[in-house]
């Protein structure tokens, strides 16, 4: 006992001058671990996964770029307020926006954190055995008991055959009085096959989005095309793609076919597109190829698909002294399902500029006044055509769109009478233009088909991942793990075989053996939604069948 | 016969499948009225004739029959108790019954409207008909199930489901039978949607079970609360444990072929038919949710070891994702190329060419 001189050591006021700390304050490496825990928890996991589906939402709403720029560009126009806002949001383009990315990317880390300790735990849990038998097996939540007239070694040599045809068992030592079984070890396997395949889509995703290009191409019936970045009308590379990886090929429509419906309650619509393609890669013997909906034509990872159709007109242009500065198949655009299409022509003079611009009807017919189509296919071909003349911006050397004339300085043709001059034509028809424009003749009409052409590199490696992903899947849904089992001890009192569902009656027999045994038997679902009791009792049932 | 007259056929078996369904309907309701007395005496009696023998613990508790008041007439009261479960049980097979022929008659209905289209088809052309399909794998589903999970108790809330359903389609939705659009003509048509559509009943019955789960046990907690059991037929409801499992097992059946039909034979279809594999067309978005819902159901369970009222709420979020993308995401987008009513209208080029 002794008094001390020096105060009792207090608890030093914290004085982060020399570093130290506050109880709760972190360093950066503890700081850095316990984000990297709660990234890969479960519950984060979860609510990453909940909260991307809530992301994925915005984009099925408002019209994405990368899906219908039009309805982008007429939604844009229609809300010019709120289009600015959207912008900054990235709304326009929900999926490639960094915000989508950073929760899946987040939803990645979290898999790869979780899943590569488990594949570890897994690795070394192959080979354990099964566990030995708990002291107590009536502790278990599922357990039942009963006595059989057998001995205590044949109950338990025929609980390990029973055992045995469903479950690994742990080898036997020397005295043991139980039999352990498990099962469902796959189940785990399948579980880390499933993230591990999330993986191997998502590369595939990237790898075609990345290497991977569309383009498309309107092609007139009787015309080529040849796999060149200059001839494509529009183009989509992924961020690495390269020139070099485009495949050398040529094609030539040589023909187009549609059937119409004439009757029926989808009259009007068109069905078995079939262009017929004559082609060649990389300069090899020409082939053909009946491309069709559903049926793209694939040369070495390059598809070509058909994904729409529409009609050219084949007009010529002639200046006063009757010289052509126009023809060729012009192409025209369906404004809508009746095929009723808008286009332009741009004879390419200088002295003076002349454009046309106005409607094919494929078949024109007057109702109620109006002009319209009556039916999709070219049954009664009409060009409508206003004529525009002035400064239409061919010498300006801007690209402009074939599909466009830009007549902010230019004015219509007039006739004598002051009204805009209009020319009506159906196929063979020569109009003579006023003021010694020339003249227009629409010879008659060719289809033209629309083609995308794209390479998607990695494809076969997203659908080999999402089948491997389902594999997995079935496997930790499917496969119930659980542990079994089966402890004899001679039996103490309770004379006779028969079920004895109440362990509690057996605990205070007489100490007397009576020649038969206890056998005690103990389920442990591992997946927490098997059904244990049918399992129980069907292992009773079959424990008590063949009695030895 | 002519396709008009399938057309017709098709069209008056789907009004006498409605029909059938309604009178279904109005049993299972007699049947719900006669057990009203009933305290679980019913359920316990029918379960223990079909369920194994661990069932039988329930029954002797469940048994007892409380509704003749004083304890001296139990033996009286039991015979009464006795005659309603008789009735009650007579109308439950009655409706079952009745479902089994509406669901035959419903069959007619498909297979006269894949009769009707020339050439003749799978009958998933367009909404109506992917609705009446969608509707029958829900009451076969539930046929199918019936006796493996004593499924009496759901009855009358497939039947009420899928009666309203049909009404939609046919006021709604209906449109003649017309030959498949262009990019519809695969074979994957057939394996793509019957796989949706199976997956669509199976989550439809999972999520009927995840609701009584939820109604249950707001019964279960109001009638503790009272100090009462539960009566009628919400005690024919099987107990929140073995709800919630067959909710389980029904959502993990389900989940997979959802997979299958959106993340496998979906792309690999989108990709021959329209180029590309994946464009988050907005079908296609919906399908994603819905399988992001039900993976977050799933992995809770497994993982969070969410279960009950919980895990019952998020599998109601995945089947209202799911009902939605089928029906109403139509009507949200007119940019889907799932929307079947018009051939999609080639995008114009906004590009130069030289």
């Amino acid at each position: 006992m002794s008094t001390d001189v020096e105060t009792p050591p207090q608890a030093p006021a914290p004085d982060p001058r020399r570093g130290e700390r506050r109880p709760g304050e972190l360093t950066a490496r503890e700081l850095l671990r316990w984000v990297w825990r709660q990234v890969t928890s479960m519950r984060t996991a979860l609510l990453l996964l909940l909260l991307l589906a809530l992301a994925a939402i915005p984009g099925s709403v408002i019209p994405q770029q990368d899906v219908d720029s039009l309805a982008v560009t007429r939604w844009k126009d229609r809300h010019p307020q709120l289009t600015p806002i959207y912008e900054k949001l990235d709304l326009f383009s929900v999926y490639s926006s960094p915000w989508f990315s950073a929760i899946y990317l987040l939803l990645v880390i979290s898999l790869v954190g979780c899943i590569v300790p488990r594949l570890f735990v897994y690795a070394k849990a192959w080979n354990a055995a099964p566990p030995r038998a708990p002291q107590r097996l009536d502790r278990l939540p599922v357990h039942a008991s009963y006595t059989s007239s057998s001995t205590p070694e044949e109950a338990l040599a025929h609980a390990r055959r029973v055992l045995g045809r469903r479950y690994r068992l742990r080898v036997a030592e020397p005295g043991d009085d139980f039999v352990a079984g498990e099962r469902g070890r796959l189940r785990e396997a399948g579980n880390l096959l499933f993230h591990l395949s999330v993986l191997i889509v998502l590369a595939g995703f990237a790898l075609g989005s990345l290497f991977g290009y569309q383009g498309g191409v309107i092609v007139v019936q009787g015309q080529s095309f040849s796999n060149n970045l200059t001839q494509y009308d529009d183009f989509k590379p992924g961020g690495l793609f390269r020139q070099g990886q485009m495949k050398d090929f040529r094609f030539k429509v040589d023909t187009f076919s549609v059937d119409w419906l004439k009757e029926g309650p989808r009259a009007g619509q068109a069905r078995k597109f079939n262009a017929g393609l004559e082609y060649n890669v990389d300069g090899g013997p020409t082939q053909r190829y009946d491309l069709r909906v559903n049926h793209p034509l694939n040369l070495d990872g390059t598809d070509v698909f058909l994904i729409g159709h529409g009609y050219a007109p084949i007009i010529t242009v002639r200046d006063a002294k009757g010289e052509v500065t126009y023809t060729g198949p012009t192409v025209f655009l369906p404004q809508d399902a009746t095929f009723l299409s808008f286009g332009v022509v741009k004879p390419p003079t200088v002295q003076p500029q002349l454009g046309l611009e106005g409607l094919f009807y494929p078949t024109f017919d007057l109702v109620d006044g109006n002009p319209v189509t009556v039916f999709g296919d070219d049954l009664n071909p009409t060009l409508s055509m206003l004529a525009y003349t002035g400064d239409l911006g061919y010498e300006s050397g801007r690209s402009q769109s074939v599909y466009v004339l830009d007549k902010s300085r230019a004015k219509p043709v007039l006739k004598d009478d002051g009204k805009p001059f209009r020319l009506d034509m159906q196929p063979g028809d020569t109009r003579v233009l006023p003021n010694g424009l020339g003249t227009v003749t629409f010879e008659r009409v060719e289809p033209w088909i629309r083609v995308q052409i794209s390479q998607t590199p990695g494809k076969e490696v997203a659908l080999a991942g999402v089948v491997l992903a389902l594999i997995g899947l079935c496997g930790s849904l499917f496969v119930r793990p659980r542990r079994v089992w089966v402890r004899v001890a001679p039996a103490t009192g309770a004379a006779g075989a028969g079920p004895d569902p109440d362990p509690a009656r057996d605990a205070d027999g007489t100490m007397e053996n009576s020649g038969g045994t206890r056998v005690e038997v103990a389920v442990l679902d591992r997946s927490g939604n098997g059904d244990t009791d049918q399992v129980l009792a069907d292992l009773l049932e079959q424990l008590q069948e063949a009695p030895k | 016969m002519s396709n008009t007259a399938w057309e017709n056929v098709s069209n008056q078996a789907i009004a006498m499948a409605g029909l059938v369904y309604f009178i279904a309907l109005l049993v299972y309701l007699a049947e719900w009225a006669s057990l009203r007395q009933v305290r679980g005496g019913a359920a316990a009696v029918k379960d223990a004739e079909a369920a194994p023998e661990r069932e039988l613990v329930g029954a002797a508790a469940g048994g007892s029959v409380t509704s003749g008041g004083a304890a001296g007439g139990a033996g009286a009261s039991s015979s009464v108790a006795e005659e309603r479960a008789g009735r009650a049980d007579f109308l439950g097979r009655l409706g079952v019954l009745l479902t089994t022929i509406a669901c035959v008659v419903h069959f007619v209905a498909l297979v006269g409207r894949g009769m009707a289209a020339d050439p003749n088809r799978v009958p998933w052309g367009n909404m109506y008909e992917f609705t009446i399909s969608g509707t029958f794998v829900v009451t076969l589903t539930f046929l199918a199930l019936y006796r493996r999970y004593q499924l009496g108790w759901m009855g009358p809330l497939v039947v009420t489901f899928v009666t309203a359903t049909l009404m939609v389609a046919v006021i709604w939705l209906h449109d003649s039978v017309a030959p498949l659009t262009e990019a519809l003509n695969s074979p994957w048509l057939v394996i793509h949607v019957v796989s949706a559509v199976i997956a669509t009943g199976a989550f439809t019955i999972g999520g009927i079970a995840s609701v009584m789960y939820l109604v249950r046990s707001r019964a279960e907690k109001k009638a503790a609360a009272a100090g009462t059991q539960l009566t009628g037929w919400l005690a024919r409801v099987p107990e929140l444990p073995a709800l919630d499992r067959l909710a389980y097992r029904v959502h993990a059946f389900a989940f997979p072929v959802w997979t299958f039909a959106v993340l496998i034979t979906g792309p690999i279809w989108a990709h021959e038919a329209w180029s590309r594999y994946w464009n988050w067309d907005p079908k296609e978005v919906w399908a994603f949710i819905t399988w992001v819902v039900y993976a977050g159901y799933l992995h809770a369970r497994a993982t969070a070891g969410w279960k009950g009222r919980k895990a019952a709420m998020l599998a109601l979020v995945g089947l209202g994702t799911l009902w939605f993308n089928f029906i109403g995401i139509n009507y949200f987008s007119t940019t889907s190329q799932h929307s079947y009513a018009v051939e999609r209208v080639v995008d114009a080029p906004v590009v130069t060419r030289a």
